[in-house]
Parts: C-alpha cells; sequence; structure tokens
C-alpha cells in the first residue's frame, strides 16, 4: 500500500512587494509525482532551494498543494479536517536539534506529544518507555536534554516523533549540525525503526554516505524530481549528479577516479567492502597473469 | 608568531554549582600564514575555544598573545584584535539584517572607521570575492538562496580584511556543491593573501582535504596537533572522541589488511587514488 502519493503536486510562493501586492511568483514545486509505499526507507537529496523541505512540509500538511494532490495514509493533505490526522501519520524531525525538545527532562519531552492528543497517562508512559528504548536513551530517561551531546539530542527528537506512533517519519537534514558519531547515530536509529517497527523512512540530507542504504533516492532541482532510483543506480552517474550540484558517496568518488584511470572497476560502488573485494580481485589476477 | 595562547583554562560559571571546565590548560601557537583545522565532537571546547581568540571570552587562567602583545593587558585595544581576528560564527546568514546585501558588507569596515569610500571599495573587492553575483548586490539579503546568504555573510567578515579569520562549521547545511565551493574560495583568498585561517569543521573528509595542520580537542584539552595525515593515523584514538577518520582512510586500512601494501595513512580521494594504482599497476 502506498503512505504517500503526490500527483501533479504544485507549490507556488507569493513574492509581495512592501504594500503586500503579489510581485511574483515563485514555484518551489512543480508538478511532482511521487509514491511511497509503506515500510520503505527514502531519501531525498538536492541542491539548497530545490524544493526537498517544501516537500517534507507537504507530507506533514505544514503546507497545502496550490495544485494537484497530496494523499498522507489515504488522506487529502487539501483538506483542513484531516491535518491533525496526518501530522500524527506522518512525524517529522527538523535539523536543529535545540529548536525541538521543550521539556526540561528526557522522558517529559517524549511524553509531550502523546500529552498533548489526550492519551491516558498509563499509555504516555509505556509510549514513553518504548519510544526511548527504541531509539536507545533509556537511560537518559531523567537527564536533562541540555546535558546531551546533538546526536542524542536529535535521537530524543525522533523518541518523541515515534511516541506519537507514527506510520512515517520524516527528518529534514536531522544531521547537518552533529559530529561524524552523532551523524551516525542517527541514521542507524533511522534504520533500526525502519527494519524492526516498520516505520516509513524520509531522511532528507546532503550528506551522501547516508544515502548508501536507502531502499529508493529521489534528486530533486528546481521543484522538479530529476533522478529516482536504488542507490546503486543514482550514485553510477558521477557527471550527473554533480551537474545538480550533489555529489557521491568517497569510496564511489574513488572508484570512479580509479576506472578513470583504467582500472576495470564496476560502475557505482558504494561501499567499503564492495571497493575492497574489488581491489583485492585484481591485484591477485595481476600477480597470476 | 601571531597568536600564542598560554596555558589557558576557562571555566564557566566559576565558584558555582554549574561550574563547568570548558577549556583545561591549552598551550597553542599559531603562526602567520597557517591553515588549521580544528575539530572535536559537540561540547568538546572548539567554540569556547575560538571565542577567546578575538577576546569574547576571557580566560579564567593563563594569557593570550596576538602579535606580542597580551590581549588581557588593561590598555590593550580589544576593539582592534576583533577587527584583525574575524570570525565568521555558526550559520552566519542569521546576522544579516541591512536592506542591502551590499550595506550589510559595508557595515563592517564601517565599523572600522573607514570613510564611506573606502568601505565600499571593500564590500565590492569582499563580494566579488566570494563569487557574489553582482546583479544581487542591491537586493534584500532575506530574499537569496541559502548558499548566496552564506556567501554575502561571510563577505561582510572578509570585507574588514582580518589578518586572522576563524570560521565555525561555514558548510552546516550546505549542498555538495555549496560546501565545495565555500571552501574552495576560503582556500583560495588564503594563498592569495596569507591569511591565517583557522576553520571548525564536523567534517573530517573536508579538513583531510583543505588544511596543513590538524588541531583535535577533546574534553577541554589539545588532544592531537599535526598535518591531517599525522592525526588521522590515531583513528582508533578519534574514534573515542566522537570523531572518525576520512572514509578513504578506512578503506586504505582494510586494503592493507587483506594484504595489499598500500600507505595506510592516506586521507584523501587523490592520494588514495595515486597509493592504488602505484600498488595495482
Amino acid at each position: 500500500m502506498n503512505i504517500i502519493e503526490a500527483i501533479g503536486l504544485t507549490h507556488e510562493y507569493f513574492r509581495r512587494d512592501e504594500e503586500g501586492n503579489v510581485e511574483g511568483i515563485s514555484v518551489a514545486l512543480d508538478k511532482v509525482d511521487l509514491d511511497v509505499r509503506e515500510g520503505q526507507f527514502i531519501a531525498i537529496l538536492g541542491h539548497n532551494g530545490s524544493g526537498k523541505s517544501t516537500l517534507a512540509r507537504h507530507i506533514n500538511a505544514l503546507l497545502v498543494p496550490s495544485e494537484g494532490t497530496l494523499i498522507v495514509d489515504g488522506m487529502d493533505t487539501s483538506d483542513p479536517a484531516n491535518v491533525y490526522d496526518i501530522r500524527q501519520s506522518a512525524g517529522m524531525v527538523f535539523q536543529n536539534p535545540d529548536n525541538q525538545i521543550v521539556a526540561s527532562v528526557v522522558e517529559e519531552d517524549v511524553g509531550f506529544g502523546p500529552e498533548n492528543i489526550g492519551v491516558p497517562t498509563e499509555e504516555i508512559w509505556q509510549r514513553v518507555e518504548r519510544s526511548l528504548k527504541g531509539v536507545g536513551m533509556w537511560k537518559y530517561r531523567s537527564k536533562s536534554p541540555n546535558r546531551l551531546s546533538g546526536g542524542q539530542k536529535q535521537r530524543v527528537a525522533i523518541a518523541g516523533v515515534m511516541a506519537m506512533e507514527p506510520k512515517c517519519i520524516i527528518l529534514d537534514e536531522p544531521t547537518a549540525m552533529l559530529d561524524p558519531q552523532g551523524r551516525s547515530e542517527v541514521v542507524r536509529v533511522a534504520h533500526e525503526l525502519n527494519k524492526k517497527k516498520g516505520v516509513t523512512i524520509i531522511l532528507i540530507t546532503h550528506y551522501m554516505e547516508e544515502v548508501v542504504d536507502a531502499d529508493y533516492v529521489y534528486v530533486m532541482d528546481h521543484g522538479h524530481i530529476v533522478l529516482r532510483g536504488t542507490p546503486r543506480e543514482i550514485f553510477s552517474d558521477v557527471e550527473l549528479l554533480r551537474k545538480y550540484r550533489m555529489d557521491v558517496p568517497q569510496i564511489t568518488e574513488l572508484a570512479y577516479e580509479l576506472k578513470r584511470s583504467g582500472l576495470p572497476l564496476d560502475d557505482a560502488i558504494l561501499t567499503e567492502q564492495e571497493l575492497v573485494d574489488s581491489l583485492t580481485r585484481l591485484a591477485l589476477s595481476g600477480r597470476n597473469g | 608568531m601571531s597568536i600564542v595562547i598560554k596555558d589557558v583554562s576557562y571555566k564557566y560559571n566559576p565558584g558555582t554549582t554549574y561550574e563547568v571546565t570548558a577549556l583545561d590548560h591549552i598551550n597553542l601557537e599559531i603562526g602567520d600564514g597557517e591553515f588549521i583545522g580544528l575539530i572535536g565532537h559537540t561540547g568538546s571546547g572548539k567554540s569556547t575555544l575560538i571565542q577567546h581568540l578575538n577576546g569574547l571570552l576571557s580566560a579564567t587562567e593563563g594569557q593570550i598573545w596576538y602579535n606580542g602583545e597580551n590581549i588581557y593587558e588593561k590598555n590593550y585595544d580589544k576593539q582592534g584584535l576583533r577587527t584583525q581576528v574575524g570570525m565568521v560564527f555558526q550559520y552566519p546568514e542569521h546576522q544579516l539584517f541591512e536592506t542591502t546585501v551590499f550595506e550589510d558588507v559595508k557595515f563592517g569596515p564601517k565599523n572600522q572607521g573607514l570613510s564611506d569610500q573606502e568601505a565600499t571599495l571593500r564590500a565590492y573587492e569582499a563580494l566579488s570575492g566570494v563569487g557574489f553575483p553582482d546583479e544581487f548586490y542591491d537586493q534584500s539579503p532575506f530574499a537569496l538562496s541559502g548558499g548566496q546568504k552564506r556567501r554575502a555573510a561571510i563577505a561582510g567578515v572578509l570585507a574588514m580584511k582580518p589578518a586572522v579569520l576563524i570560521l565555525d562549521e561555514p558548510t552546516a547545511g550546505l549542498d555538495p556543491k555549496g560546501r565545495d565551493e565555500i571552501l574552495e574560495l576560503i582556500r583560495d583568498m588564503h594563498e592569495r593573501s596569507g591569511n591565517t585561517v583557522i576553520l571548525v569543521s564536523h567534517s573530517m573528509e573536508d579538513v583531510a582535504k583543505y588544511v596543513n595542520r590538524l588541531i583535535v580537542i577533546d574534553d577541554g584539552r589539545i588532544q592531537f596537533d599535526g598535518t591531517p595525515r599525522e592525526v588521522f593515523e590515531n583513528y582508533l584514538k578519534l574514534e573515542e572522541m566522537g570523531l572518525s577518520a576520512p572514509r578513504v582512510t578506512y578503506l586504505m586500512h582494510r586494503l592493507y589488511e587483506a594484504g595489499m601494501p598500500v600507505d595506510v595513512a592516506v586521507t584523501t580521494v587523490s592520494e588514495a587514488k595515486q597509493e592504488i594504482l602505484k600498488v595495482l599497476c
């Protein structure tokens, strides 16, 4: 079943002058078609201003389509009556962890969401426990969030969304402000929630390494989806990606450079293991031949 | 020697129950014209350290000397220090405030006491230096894209011609192309003007590619100080500090373990390529 289905989704921003008269129209999303099956791990790439975050905000019904339709978990986002149900189905995690944490104790922060929608107290605590265990932050439950590292704060923010029991979580550049360890913690937790709990994940990022294990990747440019495919398909055309201001993982870049220098390597080598295997095979055949 | 940090310690909320030691007896010498990378996990003390360099924070203990003068002397000109040591904060575009990009960039030099004409000249120089398209000079800085705002904000600091330029994660949140453009720009300006650059970064790949000297801070102390090659050889210790080595360094270790006689101290894609070709061809 498709949890997200966009047909011709268009978003226009009005540019206004000082008196509030419309000066012009910017098209942030231009007839985007997209469907995400329940349980998939999706990555969205695209340069600054390509429309990624606008798309994310549509899925969470923070924005509504100017044209076209967007169905999230069977609900049309343009119907105001659906807004709260949609936000419960599709939770969102933003870039800056400090902007998303509201309470002074970790477990209270995670319980804030369910409390807000009237979940009975007993169940709130169960959800808090499940969510914090899910992101590996249970032992910090009685700590103050401002004593945590960036990666830990982001995991608390994810737990806060998890406590709403959404079917889908949209992470909008959740690792942009984190150190290497914080980045890998957050990405690992997203994969775990996807595999163990079947939560659909939509990860927006500028770090190509984080995309390697996604099921499917979309690349956006000027409000359009310009490339779609598996990570291997997407990263096989280095030059095309660079044209869209994107890059490839460092391992893929090295394999690409080696291939250009004449080594017989496959296109789109994605992982360290693959490159080690290919190169050691080459070393062996060189010695034998 | 342009900056000497002598036994500097800094405590937040000293003497209270909330006392936190952010810097613990730091000793550093930063020479003229160096291009330095500063890495450490969130909360390691990086930002506290760089805020000492232009006098935004004053050490609880120890001294800082800039060009042979103790900046904690009573009559020391701190205002002058801040125009010499320019700081580009994280997300500097949040500090844009003027009605046009050009006025925003002029603000710094005007504040330094330069004439309007000189400030105008400085603003032109800085904006063209960062590759900012001239058709946007008179636009409101708030109408720009993320990457352009970042450029405008960096130009605002460059227009003051600081001898020492400190950048706190200047590429956070930028797309890969934007990231490369900003870093290449910083390197070009460094090579052209010979200024000292201190780059705070969470990207091991970026510091490996751009800096000559890499300083690692953890728990308020300097843990490593050397070339990127020297520092990243300690990748296991770096991992304990919440950091890592560039991806290619890990690859080289794996290749070495698999029996290929490659140099494991490699830190960039181009070095790795040369090493592998040398072994295979």
